[in-house]
């Protein structure tokens, strides 16, 4: 295992999604967008060789598929069909972990890919609709991958529209308990973090090289429990790097984030320091 | 029984106020054949239940809607849908917003006869608190709370198939058969568009028979129309035209759907429209999405 010296943020975010489903055994790993997928390949192919994964239209794979076209020659290691129908027999029967990019999430990990506004009859901006969030949310683990860390996106108060159930106890049905609720890791573009600071609040795990803690604390709209030793995301190994290539051998994850920034932000920061 | 029809005559079936399935799945094996025919006549006030997509999107556009029954409505590489955007930012539609999974346990309620099918999905969540007319009920078994998941009856079911004979045997050899099925088995009548019209003796060969996922029984009338489903893709024939639905998506913005509509809708049959989109080879040429 040799540390990379050099990686970029994409691929820093793809090996910290890659642990989110380092422990989850033999359940269907979906990562919605580009880096959420490789993260999951990236663990299927490494430590958790037990996940199963889709082709994203209809098959479930022993192997994930590259990302981007492929040779007319590829052939796919399909274990079995698994239409959109048969999907919600997975999601039902609880064997599943999703990791998902919402436009809002709340300081409950509710989160919202439906509308925004006030006035749900009449939303300011109509985005897909809640689509599979409220089926996902209360069936199985599911992690959240945010590709721009702000305001907008960890919204103060609650979601304009709750698409999702979160650890909110003013919406927690009836002979359920906060824990049967499963939220497992955020992404982000600045950092990772969990639900498991004091009553499920959202907590720093990490922060990605070179970002300050408040970076961080300014572009939450709520409250995040500090923890006394707060560590730096892990670097890629090499060893990564090379299964990342792999499988995105176009290099689709280099145009995921806006001009492709360095995983190392320090350089970056201390200059900035020095300009001021 | 022959149950050939045309487009035109399945229109003629349907009437103000219905509630209408659209088999499918955003921008893919949508019956759009069915839908421009519907855009072209006077049908109003509908009650749309569909994975949506342009389908969603013009039938609001032309006013053709009072409800839509969505989980999301999307143009997949277009993450939104702009004429129902549009439709939903103006309120100018009602609508029940469910997830996804919801949808298809109503349909399977319709289709069983039940009132409704318990579920886990959608509690704790605002679909619960939007949609006044989805109750949550006590569990007669345990302590807990469940959303009861009404049936989605339908009036009609649109569907487009690969192939079907005169008599309604529908097969679908893409790789996914989406909800077709369920939308077919919750309505009253099915009317099912298909790109190759066959004799019956393709089902003879055992793998072509596994790709038929309704009975006869359960198509009303079937019409023989080739790329029927332009713009959206009927895997493994063709994929989706990404370049139609960016001008599609473009007249959003600038001169409206009116600008689509006169273009490729208003005064044409399905001929003059394949020629207008570049013929029925292009279409048959489309590359299949990689995902």
């Amino acid at each position: 295992m040799t540390i990379a010296k050099e990686y970029s943020l994409a691929e820093l975010m793809i090996c910290a999604a890659a642990e989110a489903f380092r422990h989850d055994g033999e359940v269907l790993a979906t990562g919605i967008g580009l880096i959420p997928r490789l993260g999951a390949s990236l663990a299927m192919k490494t430590f958790n060789t037990d996940l199963m994964m889709t082709d994203s239209e209809a098959y479930l794979l022993s192997e994930p598929n590259p990302v981007g076209p492929r040779a007319n020659d590829y052939i796919q290691q399909n274990e079995t069909w698994m239409g959109f129908s048969r999907i919600f027999d997975n999601v039902w029967s609880r064997k599943r972990h999703a990791m998902v990019g919402p436009t809002q999430i709340d300081q409950f990990g509710q989160a919202n890919i439906s509308a925004l506004g006030s006035d749900y009859s009449k939303p300011k901006v109509q985005m897909l609709g809640v689509r599979g969030f409220p089926g996902n949310s209360i069936s199985h683990p599911n992690s959240f991958f945010v590709p721009s860390h702000n305001t907008r996106v960890f919204v103060k108060g609650e979601c304009d529209m709750v698409a999702s159930i979160g650890y909110n106890p003013e919406r927690l049905p009836k002979g359920y308990q906060l824990d049967d609720i499963d939220i497992r890791l955020v992404i982000t573009d600045l950092c990772v973090m969990d639900f498991n600071g004091p009553d499920h609040q959202v907590r720093l795990v990490s922060l990605h090289p070179g970002v300050a803690l408040n970076t961080v604390i300014e572009n939450t709209g709520f409250a995040i429990h500090i923890p006394q030793n707060v560590k730096t995301t892990a670097a890629p190994t090499q060893e990564q790097l090379a299964i990342i290539a792999s499988l995105d051998p176009h290099n689709l994850r280099a145009k995921q984030l806006k001009d492709n920034p360095p995983g190392d932000r320090t350089t970056a920061a201390k200059l900035a320091e020095e300009v001021a | 029984m022959n149950k050939l029809q045309t487009v035109k005559q399945m229109v003629a079936q349907l009437e103000d106020g219905m509630t209408i399935g659209i088999g499918g799945w955003g921008p893919r094996r949508k019956p759009m054949a069915l839908i421009r025919e519907i855009l072209r006549s006077d049908l109003k006030d509908l009650t749309i239940v569909a994975y949506g997509g342009a389908d969603v999107g013009m039938l609001c556009a032309a006013n053709k809607v009072k409800k839509v029954i969505f989980a999301f409505v999307s143009l997949d590489f277009i993450p939104l849908e702009p004429f129902f955007r549009k439709a939903r930012q103006n309120g100018d539609i009602d609508i029940m917003e469910i997830d996804e999974g919801m949808m298809l346990l109503g349909l399977r309620a319709a289709a069983w006869g039940c009132p409704f099918i318990p579920t886990q999905v959608g509690l704790g969540t605002d679909v619960v608190k939007v949609n006044p007319d989805l109750k949550v009920i006590d569990s007669p078994y345990d302590d807990k709370e469940w959303v009861a998941m009404p049936a989605l009856k339908l009036d009609a079911a649109l569907i487009h198939v690969d192939r079907a004979d005169v008599r309604g045997v529908c097969q679908i050899t893409g790789p996914d058969h989406y909800m077709d099925d369920w939308f077919v088995r919750a309505a009253k009548k099915s009317l099912v568009t298909c790109d190759e019209l066959v004799g019956s003796e393709v089902f003879n060969d055992p793998n072509a028979a596994r790709c038929v996922f309704w009975e006869r029984s359960l198509t009303t009338a079937v019409a023989h129309v080739p790329a029927g489903a332009h713009p959206t893709s009927c895997a493994p024939f063709y994929g989706f035209d990404t370049a139609h639905f960016k001008e599609y998506n473009a007249c959003a913005r600038d001169g409206g759907f009116e600008l689509y509509f006169d273009k490729y809708v208003k005064n044409k049959c399905e001929t003059d429209y394949q020629e207008l989109v570049g013929g029925i080879d292009t279409i048959k040429r489309l590359a299949l999405p990689v995902y």
